[in-house]
């Protein structure tokens, strides 16, 4: 008997490892446990958010108190110091608490170094060509003088529509004129109400001064009673 | 005559395994071979660079590259979040079942993520700003639980680490490299230093997003050709 049965043949020497069986590799998991590490893990990742949180919160809060008091400096001409007045039920006053002050609309009322009011600073936004154009804006709430006004937000175009905040000469033409204002196109602004709009960013410049308006013509009937009332 | 009994028919009995000299390492499937640990990092800066080799990441890399300092901010941040998710789904890999293993990885990963924004904010809130809704968004960039599902969740802690450095730094060099040609000639500067001078008329194009498609198809051509040519040298050399 030479040859050897089939079923006697040694088996295949394995060339290359073999993954275990289904079985071995997913043992069944109970749901408690599944849930159990997602709850740890959830709260374990909670706690380190809310800490870090808490820990950056108050730099955070800090650049942004800094970049609106630069602004407000800015659009203001340098007042010796400004008052916070926010819009309640349809009228300005100081007194809020404190978790109101974050949502409220407000205005900033400044003053010279003799405490006379030189002018209230507001921001407004609205669309520009591309997204909402966020804009700080000073101006004396009598005559509806601008004193000027400062770009905090856009997304315009680069090197096109984003010339509104950084064409210093567009910027500049803004003190002194009277709003409501009209934006004129190729030829030097005449009279107290118009201003240049810029080449190429049109749509744009158009937005500053339809923001510009829009704001002041709000806010003015507002800010002119608040000083009426002696401020209070 | 007694009848005698047939002999036994002989039975193969295969030789008893020899135990092997080392213990077998365990078995995780689709592990990745062993290799040094500058294998593991070089791998992601060259070889198998996350942006332009396995195109992974391609939202970021087009979104925030229009200026250098925005490209190198989204890379670090990147890299911070690669490192230290890789760390925790590694060091977590036996716990974590395999049923909720995305879920768990996106937690870890979403908590780097948001880790990172937080710190970004307060310590470059301008970078912050102009990076927007992007650093948030990492968490959906499929290169991070890319690594921790093919790598990090089978290899011991320090590979792990190893990987996301060189995945995060190969992300920021690509991201560097496309920023600064875009902000070159997008607006003749570098870093925000001018460095072509006031006669320079800045080519607008290449800070909008046309410009970033462009780059970045010139930036694969030029590596795809520079692979070509060493493939082409060593099969003249073998």
């Amino acid at each position: 008997m030479t040859s050897v049965a089939p079923h006697c043949a040694p088996p295949a020497a394995p060339t290359e490892p073999v993954a275990p069986p289904e079985s071995a590799k997913a043992p069944e998991v109970s749901s408690w446990r599944l849930l159990a590490t997602l709850g740890i893990a959830g709260a374990a990742a909670g706690l380190l958010v809310v800490a870090v949180y808490r820990a950056t919160l108050p730099t955070i809060e800090r650049y942004a108190a800094q970049k609106e008091a630069g602004a407000v400096r800015e659009v203001l001409a340098a007042p010796a110091r400004w008052d916070t007045v926010y819009l309640v039920k349809g009228a300005l006053t100081k007194r809020v608490t404190a978790d109101e002050r974050k949502t409220l609309p407000h205005a900033y009322l400044g003053f010279d170094a003799s405490g006379k009011p030189t002018g209230a600073a507001i921001t407004a936004q609205e669309p520009g060509f591309q997204e909402e154009v966020l804009l700080m804006i000073g101006f004396e709430p009598a005559s509806g003088r601008l004193i000027g006004f400062k770009v905090l937000d856009q997304k315009e175009t680069p090197g096109l529509g984003d010339k509104i905040e950084r064409d210093s000469s567009f910027g500049r033409q803004f003190a002194g004129r009277i709003a409501p204002l009209t934006g004129v196109k190729g030829r030097a602004p005449s009279g107290e109400h118009e201003v240049q709009t810029i080449t190429g960013a049109t749509i744009s410049s158009r937005a500053v001064i339809r923001i510009i308006d829009h704001a002041i013509e709000q806010w003015r009937p507002l800010l002119v009673a608040y000083e009426r009332r002696g401020g209070a | 005559m007694s009848t005698t009994v047939a002999p036994p028919r002989p039975v193969y009995e295969p030789p008893a395994p020899t135990p092997p000299a080392t213990p077998a390492p365990e078995f995780v499937p689709g592990a990745p071979p062993p290799a040094p640990l500058w294998a593991d990092t070089w791998r992601g800066i060259a070889k198998e660079n996350p942006v332009l080799v396995q195109m992974l990441g391609m939202c970021p890399t087009m979104a925030v590259t229009n200026v250098m300092a925005n490209g190198i901010a989204m890379g670090l941040a990147t890299t911070f979040v690669l490192v230290g998710s890789g760390l925790f789904v590694s060091l977590f890999r036996k716990y974590i079942a395999h049923e909720v293993r995305i879920t768990s990885y996106i937690l870890i990963i979403a908590t780097f993520v948001t880790l990172a924004d937080l710190l970004l904010a307060a310590s470059f809130p301008e970078i912050s700003k102009a990076l927007g809704p992007f650093i948030p968004l990492i968490v959906a960039n499929c290169l991070l639980l890319g690594r921790a599902e093919a790598f990090a969740a089978k290899v011991g802690p320090v590979r792990a680490v190893a990987d996301g450095l060189g995945m995060g730094l190969g992300f920021t060099l690509s991201l560097s490299a496309m920023s600064a040609i875009r902000e070159l000639l997008g607006r003749g500067s570098l870093l925000g230093i001018d460095v072509m001078g006031p006669h320079w008329e800045p080519w607008v194009f290449m800070v909008l997003p046309p410009g970033g498609f462009f780059t970045l198809g010139l930036l694969l051509i030029t590596v795809a050709w520079v692979a070509e040519l060493r493939r082409r040298r060593r099969e003249a050399l073998a």
